[in-house]
Order: structure tokens, then C-alpha cells, then sequence
């Protein structure tokens, strides 16, 4: 069943890219009914899941003579963030509704990227699942270099080979491992059990760790992010905070943890308090989430506030991972599902109902235009985005990021302290963009008045109100029942530990 | 050996040479007042049907060849991988003569047609030789084809300068293959390629190594000027440069398959001789190394320590080079050396089981394939546009859409994304290397060229900028003769198609070991 959001995703592709040009209106409908689809399929298939554990959905012999087979399956963590995806693919049409340039072309790049998001999340075979990864990269590609806005080819390119480049490690993790194993199969679980020595294990886990990590945001290789956020047409940037960067953490967990676990282990000395991988990969998110949240605190563009703030957020996800028990890496998995949420509410505000009626992102210039009067619908989304985004109780990145500092607690309480730096700095940054783009204190003079009222800005159509109406709902709920997620993600988590024998 | 013995083995060759001929005759008598593109048409369209039976030919050989009776002496090898790689040389040619229909840098499309299978006869011969001077006259025959092709735009200052730098470095290189040739015969009195390595590694063999080393080292040189290998590479650029296009994709591909099929002959006739039940093999790997590795050579051969700084160098070298082309031909002669780079790493880790020979064939066929396609766009664009630079591809997917899309699968590929061929093809030749030594060497080799393919994917990006994201300059559409885009339609279909299905093709090879 979940295995049609990739087929619909990748035929949606394929008919937008042959669909004759010119006819945005149909290219436009065509891409939302077929995301609206994905997602109806992701909401069946986390429904019909409820209370199952690992199932499969389709297990075919792809290339019978080295042991790589087309295998599909789902578990709760799977099933979350299909359901992510496709939330993140409708709510990006809708924001894609004033795309005029190409249009056609544009869906199809969009479709092909969200098929291959479904794909990895649906991937239970190394080699299926790395072919999904690449199959994500080269839309990114062409997203944002024909359709973004500043400095795009630069930010592209540099998008492009940083995912190319992280996942040149990976391809070297799954070449070495498949070998290791005596290349008889490529499936995640027969790797897991092929019993790879534990030296071998302790090279390969931070070369694939970091390899997904890339693209995960993880500092010092984050740059790509803010610079490819900014650049990229605003669906393009919902979709790579929202789904692409977790493609990177979900591969950090799928891969990384369950094949290569010995590789957390102790080194058997330690240096400044550092023993292992771990220690190295949480300080590495614990500085994610400072430096994140201290840079865009002081941001002169409004989309690199959010750029930075998706660093800062994603190093709660990595922060979740190593602490590598129940709570903390649930609450991992439930940051990257809210994070995917209110990165994509944000993005939606900044790029689309901002900036394109007032053509600049400079939040020196949005403090003379009294946005909040003259738009107030994005002022009081945005506020609502940015209480979601700071953590504030009845959103689902309290319940998250909450899970991910007991978790930490419990292993390491210096890592709590740190990470606490960071969200006191996220309130203040968030406050600090909110307050600058709209609620500004001056009052507007009689000529601005005029010129106002000369040049009104456009009303907020309904694609807008629907998918900030869309995503705010799912953060809310989520945030006030987090259940509905967590009966999903709690049981996976707990068969993914026991596999690995924490 | 008799007569018909020989007869039965050629015959694909002979079917070549008598299209070729039967091309001069058509054009030169039936045809000579006709019109250009008639006489193009009607010349390809009867090289491609020899080939076609020439396919057939090479399909229908069994497993065997062709030997002096008197010593057992193969001479000709029929069967196994020189099937897949006669029937590849034969497909391959056949493409080229397709996109020759649509050419006009000549009058003289009869002799163009006529030199081109000639050649392919050439490749043929060396895919299956197992003698050296069956290999020598092979090679001649291949080389001297090219030659004329490099050459034969005439009207060009470029094609003439591209052919006689190729010519130069070919002749030299062919004289230290000959001389490299002679020391062996001279070390081991024998012209077969499994005597030699049976006089040089065998039970019964005498102390030959500086001897051995200064004919290692020049045979070397010359068949890596042949797959355009670091450090013998310089031809490359200039002639794909200036070739005429259908010649430059066919040095690109046909020339290409072929002397990887002779590397692989020597491969597998070393491994056969030192790891065939001639018990040399224990001896020679039990030296300094208690545990016997069946299977793997590594550097206990120089052979395989050479090839290994080709490959090496070969990558390094062709990937940075490609970054800072500016001509889209040269990139991609920087890109295929590149690519001899990732091949020759298959060769140097050489096993004696169907998956070496395997991964290799399917990788240089792909490949192939890949290039004919990419020269066949690169040969569109040039007409209508003049240049082959980077910014003459500006705006083609507002010129010519579906010429865009071919050109974005095609270079896609090669830059290994999945699910195009070229990703498959690379996992493929990656995992046999490792299957067969995972050491640390190995493993920081295939680390290198998997790092250097994330390199490359630069340079094929900035192509398809230019063809997708830039403005364009001219917006005037681009006509593609139609059967230039049904070809490379079809071309870029089975990129994909053998891409999405990596079973099908790899089956198809290694149907052709049934002992093993």
C-alpha cells in the first residue's frame, strides 16, 4: 500500500515533465491532486499500521546474483515520516501556486524529489535505499538553481556537491559493509545480522554517520544549508528543511546506528572527557544548536533567520540519536517530524506570502512596511510558527525537544546545559525577527499612509490559507496529543534498541 | 589450423570486411552522381546490416577458438567474454553509423562508412585474440581506421592537427608494444599468450625480472595510450577535439571496448597460467604470505602493480583536468580517461571468476553506449551553433527539449547518479574489486574513485546548466534529423532502462560462462 506514494510521486513526475507547456493551471492541479494523493496513501497506510511492527510491502530479487533485492517495508519511524513527506508535498504545492516560470517543469523536479523521499523512508535494502538518496539529489539540484533567488547557482551547486559528497561516503559504508559481509545481500536487516567486525564497524560508523549527517545539517558541514534554504524557491526550501534534512538524520538512524553499533562504542581511552564516536557526534550537535541559534540571532535576512534556526533544530535530532536510549531517540524522531512541520510553516511565511509581495527579505527594510496591520494574517501565522518554533508548550516541538533534553539528561547532563543555551537563544532570536518584521514600534507617517494605500499588497489567496492553515493544525495537534505519533515511533524505537542491544 | 577453421572463426570479421566492401562498391559505382544524404543513407544502412550478421555470427560461435594443431596454441578466442565483447564492438559500430547518416562534414561518405567497419573488424580481432601478433595486427588495423576517421574532415584545420598528434603518439606507442612484444618472445621463445605467462610464472620458469620489467613496462605503454590512460593520455583531448563527431564517439566506444577486452584476455590468461592447476599460484603467493588467497594476484605481479598506478593517476588526473574544460568534446575526453581510470582499477584487482570479466565488460559497454549518445548530441549542437563550447549548449532545452533531456540522462550517467546505468555499472566494478581483496590499499583505491565520481559530478552539472538553468542567447529551435533523434532517443531509453533493471544485461554476460 504505502509503496504507491513513490509509484504515484515518480509517475506524476513523468507526466508533468510530457505534459504539454503553457497549461499552468493544469500542471498546477495535476501536481496537487497527485500530492494529495501521496499523502491520503501516507495517512492510510500510518493508520492501518497502528499496533504492527516491521511489515513488509514488497520484497522482490532486483539483482538475484549479488543478493540486492527491491525492498520495500514499513515500521512506525517509516510510517511518520511518509506521513511527514506527504504533508510537506501538499502544503509545497500549495505554496507553488504562483509559480508561473516552467511550471510543468517545476512539479515534475518537485514530484521526482518527493519520490524519492518516500523511496528512502520506505527502503529496507542499503542498496535500494542509496539509490532513492541520489535519485533526491539532482532535483534539489535544478529547483533551486532555475527557480530560486539569491545567488542560486552558487547555492546549488554547493547544495549538490555537499549531498554528492556525503553520499560518496555512504557509497563507500555500503561497498566496504557489503564486502565485509561476504557480499551475499544488500537488505538492512541480513546486514545487521551479518555480524561485521567490530574494528571494521568502528571506521565505517563515522564515515556513513557523517556521510547522512551532511545532509543533515550537522556543523561544521551546515553550510550548505542556510545558503541553499535561502536560495531556494520557497516549496524548495519547505521541502529540504522539512524533508530533505531529515532524509540525512533518518539515514544517520536507519544505517549508521542499526548496522554499525559497535561503532558508539568506548574507543577505550578518552581525551577532554571525549571517548567514543558519541561523545563526538553530541558535541558536534550540542555546537549545532548554540552556533546555530547564535548566528541567526543576528541575521540581517529574514530567510536566514530560519536558515539558521533549521541548524539549530536539527542538532536537537542528532542530539536525540546519541543519546541512544527510549526517550531521547524518540524524541529524535519526533523533532525531525515537528521540525519538518514548523521549518515548512516558517519558510512558507518568509518566502511566500512575505516576499512576494514585498521583494525583500531585509529585515532592516520589512521594519518600515507595518506588516503586521498591513498583512496581518502573516503576522499572526508567523506568530503562531515562531511560538511552535521556540518550543512553547502546545506545539509539538515542546513534547520533542523536552524528550530529547531527559534523554540527553540521562546520559550526559553537560549536554542539557549546553543545549539549554541554545533554546534560550531561539526564543530571543525568533523574538527578535517577529518583532522586527512586523510588530515594529514606529508609527507610520501620513505619506507612508498614502503610499500604502496606493500600492496595497496582494490579498493572501487561498492556497496560503490552506497550507498555513494546514501546517499549524498538525503542529498543534501533535503538540496536544503527541499519542497519535508516539504509539507509532515509541514501539519502533524500542525494537530498533533492542537490535542493536542497548 | 586449417583453412576452414579459420573461416568459421573470422567469419564476423569477414562479414564486416565484405559490408565494407560491398559499401565502396555501392557508392563509388552505383551511386556517384547520387546526393549526399542518399549516398549516406544507403552506406550506413549496409554497415549496419553487416554488422547485424556479424552479431549473429558471433552469437552462434561456441565456447572454443581457433589453435595450431600441432601445440594447442589458441590464437583466436571464440566464446566467453569475447562474445560479449565482439557483440558489443558490433552494436556499438552500428549506433556510429547511425548518427553518420545525418553527417556533412564530408563528401566522401562511402569511404567514411568503409574505414569505419574496417576498424571495427580491427576491434573484433583483438577482442579475441590470444597471440601476439594476432593482437598486433589487430590493433594495427584498429589504429590505422582511426587515423583515417581523425583525419577526415577534411576541410578542418583542427581534424587535420587532431590526427596527426593521434597518428604520432600512436605510431610511437606502437613501436614500444612491438618492442615490448619482442622481449617476451625473446624471454620465453613463444608468441601465445598463455606460453609466455606459463615461460615467465610456470613451474619451469627461469629468472627473468629486468628483463621482464623493461617489456612490462613498454607493453604497458602501449596499450594504455590505447584506453587513453594517465600518463599516455595526451592524444585524447585533441583528437576527440577535433575528430569529425561520429569518429569521435567512435574512439570514444568502439575503440575503447576493445582493448578492454585485450587487457581482460591478459588478465585472464595470467590468472589461468597462475591459478589453472599449474600449481604456480601457491608457490608464488605462499612467498612471505602464509595464508594462500586463490583468486587474487594483487601486486605479486608487476602487471598488476602498473595497472594499478594507470588507474590511480588515470582518475586523478582526468577528473581535476575535466573541471577547467571549457570545450565540451575535451571534457569529455578528460571525463573518458577518467572513466579508463575506474576500469584499469577492475584490471589491476583482477579475479579469475566471472565477476571481474563480468563487471568490466558491463561497465565498458555502458559506457560506450553512453558516449555514442553524448557525442551525438554534442555533434547536433555543433552544427547548428558552430562550437562545441560550454555556452553553445546554452538554452537547448528551450532549442530542442527532447535533445535536452537525452543530454541531461546521458550525463547524469556518467556521473554515476542512479538509477542510470552508469550508477549500476560503477557498484557493479566497485564490488567486484572489493570482493576480491577487501585490504586497506584496495579499500582507499575504491574510496579514491568513488570520491573522484562525486568530483565529476561538477563538470557534468555545469553542461546541463548551461542546457537547463541559464538563459538562453538564441532561442531558435534545433532540428534533429529524425533518425539521429530516434537513436539517441533510443539510447537514452536503454540508459535508463538498463539502469532500472541491472539483472537483465548482467545476466545476459554472464550467460556467457556456463562452465563456471
Amino acid at each position: 500500500m504505502l509503496a504507491w506514494t513513490i509509484y504515484l510521486s515518480f509517475a506524476g513526475a513523468l507526466l508533468l515533465a510530457l505534459l504539454p507547456k503553457g497549461n499552468h493551471a493544469l500542471a498546477r492541479w495535476l501536481a496537487l491532486a497527485i500530492a494529495v494523493g501521496g499523502l491520503a496513501v501516507g495517512v492510510v497506510g500510518f493508520v492501518n499500521g497502528m499496533g504492527q511492527g516491521l511489515t513488509e510491502i514488497v520484497n522482490v530479487p532486483w539483482v538475484p546474483s549479488m543478493g540486492i533485492h527491491y525492498l520495500l517495508a514499513a515500521d512506525g519511524i517509516s510510517r511518520t515520516l511518509v506521513l511527514l513527506t506527504g504533508i510537506a508535498a501538499v502544503s509545497g504545492v500549495l505554496f507553488s501556486w504562483n509559480i508561473e516560470v516552467r511550471t510543468n517543469e517545476f512539479f515534475a523536479f518537485f514530484l521526482a524529489l518527493i519520490g524519492g523521499v518516500y523511496g528512502v523512508f520506505l527502503s529496507f535494502d542499503l542498496f535500494l535505499l542509496f539509490v532513492f538518496y541520489e535519485i533526491a539529489i539532482v532535483p534539489k539540484y535544478f529547483l533551486i538553481a532555475i527557480w530560486g533567488s539569491t545567488r542560486r547557482e552558487y547555492a546549488a551547486m554547493k547544495l549538490a556537491l555537499y549531498s554528492f559528497v556525503g553520499s560518496a561516503m555512504v557509497l563507500i559504508g555500503l561497498l566496504a559493509s557489503y564486502a565485509a559481509s561476504g557480499s551475499h545481500s544488500t537488505g538492512l536487516v541480513a546486514l545487521a545480522h551479518a555480524g561485521l567486525p567490530v574494528s571494521f564497524q568502528m571506521w565505517c560508523f563515522p564515515l556513513v554517520f557523517t556521510g547522512f549527517a551532511i545532509l543533515a545539517g550537522m556543523w561544521p558541514f551546515h553550510t550548505w544549508a542556510p545558503t541553499g534554504h535561502v536560495a531556494a524557491p520557497t516549496a524548495a526550501s519547505m521541502l529540504l528543511a522539512g524533508v530533505v534534512m531529515k532524509l540525512g538524520a533518518y539515514g544517520c538512524l536507519r544505517v549508521g546506528i542499526s548496522l554499525f553499533p559497535h561503532g558508539l562504542d568506548p574507543w577505550g581511552f578518552s581525551f577532554i572527557g571525549i571517548g567514543s564516536w558519541r561523545d563526538v557526534f553530541a558535541l558536534l550537535a550540542v555546537i549545532g544548536i548554540v552556533y546555530g541559534a547564535l548566528v541567526a540571532l543576528v541575521q540581517t535576512d529574514f530567510k536566514f533567520v530560519i536558515g539558521y534556526s533549521s541548524v539549530s533544530h536539527m542538532g536537537f535530532v542528532l542530539l536525540g540519536l546519541m543519546t541512544l536510549n527510549q526517550i531521547g531517540m524518540t524524541g529524535a524522531v519526533l523533532q525531525m517530524f515537528s521540525h519538518g512541520i514548523i521549518a515548512g510553516l516558517l519558510f512558507a511565511i518568509v518566502g511566500r506570502i512575505v516576499y512576494e509581495r514585498t521583494h525583500t527579505r531585509q529585515l532592516a527594510e520589512l521594519e518600515t512596511m507595518h506588516l503586521s496591520r498591513r498583512m496581518p494574517f502573516a503576522a499572526w501565522a508567523f506568530v503562531v510558527a515562531g511560538m511552535a518554533s521556540m518550543g512553547l508548550p502546545g506545539f509539538s516541538g515542546f513534547v520533542a525537544e523536552l524528550q530529547v533534553l531527559i534523554g540527553a539528561w540521562m546520559v550526559k547532563p553537560w549536554w542539557v546545559a549546553a543545549a539549554g543555551v541554545g533554546i534560550v537563544v531561539g526564543v530571543a532570536y525568533t523574538w527578535r525577527a517577529l518583532q522586527k518584521a512586523f510588530f515594529t514600534d514606529s508609527r507610520p507617517s501620513a505619506h507612508e499612509l498614502e503610499q500604502e494605500h496606493k500600492h496595497p499588497f496582494a490579498a493572501i489567496t487561498w492556497p496560503e490559507v490552506t497550507g498555513v492553515v494546514l501546517l499549524a493544525t498538525v503542529s498543534l495537534v501533535v503538540g496536544i496529543y503527541p499519542r497519535i505519533l508516539l504509539d507509532a515511533i515509541e514501539p519502533a524505537v524500542k525494537a530498533l534498541l533492542e537490535g542493536v542491544g542497548r | 589450423m586449417n583453412y576452414t577453421d579459420l573461416f568459421r572463426v573470422t567469419l564476423p570479421e569477414t562479414a564486416l570486411e565484405v559490408a565494407a566492401l560491398l559499401v565502396l562498391l555501392v557508392d563509388l559505382g552505383l551511386l556517384r552522381n547520387a546526393a549526399v544524404k542518399v549516398r549516406a543513407a544507403v552506406a550506413a544502412l549496409l554497415g549496419v546490416v553487416g554488422c547485424g550478421v556479424g552479431l549473429v555470427l558471433v552469437l552462434q560461435q561456441g565456447t572454443g577458438g581457433l589453435s595450431f594443431e600441432s601445440t594447442h596454441e589458441l590464437l583466436l578466442a571464440t566464446g566467453g567474454f569475447t562474445a560479449v565483447a565482439q557483440a558489443g564492438v558490433l552494436v556499438l559500430t552500428a549506433l556510429t553509423l547511425l548518427l553518420v547518416i545525418d553527417t556533412d562534414f564530408t563528401r566522401h561518405v562511402g569511404e567514411f562508412v568503409a574505414v569505419i567497419l574496417m576498424a571495427a573488424a580491427g576491434g573484433l580481432l583483438i577482442s579475441g585474440a590470444q597471440d601476439l601478433l594476432v593482437i598486433f595486427v589487430g590493433l594495427e588495423l584498429l589504429s590505422l581506421g582511426l587515423y583515417i576517421l581523425t583525419a577526415f574532415a577534411k576541410s578542418s584545420g583542427r581534424s587535420a592537427e587532431a590526427a596527426m598528434k593521434y597518428y604520432l603518439f600512436g605510431g610511437m606507442s606502437a613501436a614500444f608494444l612491438l618492442f615490448g612484444f619482442s622481449y617476451l618472445y625473446g624471454l620465453t621463445g613463444s608468441t601465445n599468450l598463455h606460453e609466455i605467462l606459463l615461460g615467465l610464472y610456470g613451474p619451469h620458469a627461469a629468472q627473468t625480472a629486468p628483463l621482464l620489467y623493461v617489456a612490462i613496462v613498454m607493453i604497458a605503454a602501449g596499450l594504455g595510450f590505447k584506453v587513453a590512460a594517465v600518463p599516455f593520455h595526451l592524444w585524447a583531448p585533441d583528437a576527440y577535439e577535433g575528430a569529425p563527431a561520429p569518429a569521435a564517439a567512435f574512439i570514444a566506444s568502439v575503440s575503447k571496448v576493445a582493448s578492454f577486452a585485450l587487457l581482460i584476455s591478459i588478465g585472464t590468461a595470467a590468472l589461468h597460467v597462475l591459478d589453472g592447476g599449474h600449481g604456480a599460484m601457491r608457490v608464488l603467493l605462499t612467498q612471505g604470505n602464509t595464508a594462500p588467497q586463490p583468486n587474487y594476484l594483487g601486486f605479486n605481479i608487476p602487471w598488476s602493480f602498473v595497472l594499478t598506478v594507470f588507474a590511480a593517476a588515470s582518475m586523478l588526473l582526468g577528473n581535476l583536468a575535466a573541471l577547467a574544460q571549457t570545450s565540451v568534446r575535451r571534457l569529455l575526453a578528460y571525463s573518458a580517461i577518467a572513466h579508463a581510470g575506474y576500469v584499469l582499477l577492475g584490471l589491476a584487482f583482477f579475479s579469475y571468476s566471472p565477476r571481474s570479466a563480468g563487471a568490466i565488460l558491463y561497465y565498458v559497454l555502458t559506457y560506450g553506449l553512453t558516449t555514442i549518445g553524448a557525442f551525438g548530441v554534442i555533434g547536433v549542437v555543433e552544427r547548428a551553433t558552430g562550437s562545441d563550447k560550454l555556452d553553445a549548449f546554452l538554452g537547448l532545452h528551450k532549442r530542442s527539449p527532447l535533445l535536452a533531456a537525452v543530454l541531461l540522462v546521458l550525463f547524469l550517467s556518467l556521473a554515476g547518479i542512479p538509477p542510470l546505468v552508469g550508477f549500476w555499472a560503477k557498484f557493479n566494478l566497485f564490488a567486484a574489486v572489493l570482493s576480491v581483496s577487501n585490504d586497506a590499499i584496495c579499500m582507499g583505491l575504491v574510496a579514491l574513485a568513488v570520491a573522484m565520481s562525486a568530483v565529476s559530478l561538477y563538470y557534468y552539472l555545469q553542461v546541463l546548466k548551461r542546457a537547463y538553468v541559464q538563459p538562453a542567447v538564441d532561442e531558435t529551435p534545433i532540428k534533429v534529423h529524425p533518425v539521429s533523434l530516434i537513436v539517441l532517443l533510443a539510447i537514452a531509453a536503454a540508459v535508463v532502462l538498463l539502469g532500472v533493471f541491472p539483472a537483465v544485461l548482467q545476466g545476459w554476460i554472464a550467460g556467457f560462462y556456463p562452465a563456471m
